[in-house]
């Protein structure tokens, strides 16, 4: 049912930190290769090893230049996949009633037996986050490695999505965004987590952390060493020699 | 967005077959025998022709009878339920102004209301989407009326209302196209609203090194620098010119499908241009600034 669900007491999601991610888009790579063989129509690649190569992912790392008057220039790499929001736009545009947004849990997911391939809910969507199979002609996106966060034939430490357990530099968490107590809710308010295009209403339940403030630092990191205070033998020769 | 090819034959025949249907139902042109079945022909055709077009640009085709699913939610399962409503009801009436009988006007009416309330729906799966601001806006579904209700009169044979409507349509369009051309502006959406970035933000490496589903869907940006001249085309065929031929030259049915020729010209140059020119907010991820600034 494409209505969409009150909204659920667990809401788990991803907290991206862009201060942490390094670009290297080993989160896509771990993504595709998980999503490729479980759950759903494989995410099909036309023109591969082409000219025009064209496939379909379900995260996608941006890079980007920010640049503020006062600060130098700072590269932000920026992993862009589905927000689960509360208020999914996606959802209830759909005609079939194959998107949908779990109650238990508010994963957004797509039934692909009763997708039709309209393509509405990817127009809907501001995030870019839903990519139709070129092969399969169903609309694919993030499931939140449903088929690994509760899979008990998993060693525990896996049983979150491929790109957080894959990411080499910690930057994405997964977590119940939900319960304030979560280590995610934390970790959003300590350091300032938002949501992306807050005007679109969508209530993503993903966070991002910005880039911690970068510059010039106050005082020049080697300014203390330059202030040595000699003492014992060295501080007797120091006092005599300025003397002369 | 792109112009799929499949999808302005649909909304723009369908639209001109249900606005010829409502006229019918009105019972505002009362053909019989042979007139009746050309008239009533072609506004079926029109309308069935379109919702089969429609389902060109689906992935998987052959489950279109789930989308009459979900018409609590969505603007396209209600477009199913009402399209078919409409022919169902309208058959009876049809089949008697053929057979030469007259049913009551009630039902024609209903016929010809659920018609309306289709091209009503077919506006509002582009009209609720927030994150095309050039769609999301009252002009969309005042747009697609307008149409309907123009073609439904120069083909049922209504010179007068045909070329007042006409009117009212050129100046909906012209309204539209201005307004569309600062609607994402106004709607707030930046590269800095999409990333939470400070400062200037600009992509310095993209996600991927050729055009992904996203870029072809919703980025289209090739034609644009017509789009003056299409805009011009537009206006001049689906208005002025229709109007004027039914305003000053006598109604020989060879003029008056001339004319209604001329308006489907314009009517395919407007909705390439409704689609061509709506810029999808996720363009700010690939750094793809509105182009609209340029155009006026």
């Amino acid at each position: 049912m494409t209505a969409l669900p009150p909204p659920s007491k667990v809401k788990l999601g991803l907290v991206i930190d862009l201060d942490t991610c390094v670009g290297c888009h080993a989160c896509v790579t771990a993504c595709k290769g998980w999503n490729d063989q479980g759950y759903g129509a494989p995410l099909s690649d036309m023109d591969a090893y082409g000219s025009a190569p064209c496939g379909t992912f379900l995260n996608r790392v941006h890079s980007y230049e920010a640049q503020e008057s006062d600060t130098p220039s700072k590269i932000v790499n920026f992993p862009r996949s589905c927000l689960h929001c509360d208020n999914a736009p996606c959802v209830t545009v759909c005609p079939t009633g194959a998107s949908y947004k779990r109650a238990e849990d508010g994963i957004v997911l797509v039934n692909e037996d009763a997708c039709i391939g309209c393509g509405l809910c990817a127009w809907a969507c501001p995030y870019g986050a839903r990519e139709m199979d070129g092969e399969a002609g169903v609309m694919k996106k993030c499931t939140l490695c449903v088929d690994r966060i509760y899979n008990e034939n998993l060693p525990e430490e896996d049983r979150v999505p491929a790109c957080v357990r894959t990411c080499p530099t910690g930057a994405r968490h997964f977590g119940d965004l939900g319960d304030p107590e979560s280590a995610v809710s934390r970790l959003v308010a300590e350091r300032g987590g938002y949501d992306l295009m807050p005007e679109m209403e969508t209530a993503p339940v993903n966070k991002y952390l910005p880039p911690r403030r970068k510059g010039a630092a106050d005082v020049a990191p080697l300014t203390p060493l330059l202030d040595v205070q000699a003492s014992g033998f060295a501080g007797w020769l120091d006092r005599l020699l300025e003397k002369f | 967005m792109h112009p799929a090819p499949s999808v302005i034959l649909f909304t723009v025949l369908s639209g001109m077959g249900f606005g010829l249907l409502a006229f019918l139902g009105l019972g505002a042109a009362q053909p019989l025998g042979l007139a009746a079945f050309l008239l009533w022909g072609l506004g079926y055709a029109l309308a069935v022709g379109g919702l089969l077009a429609s389902t060109f640009h689906l992935g998987n085709p052959q489950r279109a009878l789930r989308a009459f699913t979900q018409w609590r939610t969505s603007w396209l399962s209600r477009e199913g339920w009402t399209s078919v409503l409409t022919l169902l009801l309208l058959a009876p009436v049809a089949l008697a102004a053929i057979f030469g009988g007259l049913l009551p006007p009630m039902f024609g009416a209903t016929g010809a209301a659920m018609a309306l309330l289709t091209v009503y729906c077919t506006s509002m799966i582009y009209a609720q989407l927030r994150t095309v601001p050039r769609w999301n806006h009252w002009t969309t579904p005042a747009l697609f009326m307008c149409f309907a209700l123009t073609g439904g009169a120069m083909l049922s044979g209504h010179n007068g209302a045909g070329a007042i409507l006409a009117l009212l349509l050129g100046g909906l369009l012209v309204f539209a196209f201005r307004r569309g051309d600062g609607a994402f502006a106004d709607a707030g959406s930046t590269i800095g609203t999409a990333t939470g970035l400070a400062g200037q933000v600009r992509q310095v490496a993209p996600p991927h090194t050729s055009e992904n589903y996203l870029m072809k869907e919703m980025i289209y940006r090739v034609g644009r620098k017509h789009s003056r001249r299409l805009r011009i085309i537009a206006v001049l065929f689906a208005s002025l010119l229709p109007a004027a031929i039914q305003l000053f030259v006598p109604p020989l049915p060879v003029v008056m499908g001339f004319a209604a020729l001329l308006h489907l010209i314009g009517a395919f140059a407007a909705r390439w241009l409704f689609f061509a020119e709506a810029e999808h907010v996720v363009g700010l991820y690939y750094d793809a600034r509105p182009a609209a600034a340029s155009i006026s």
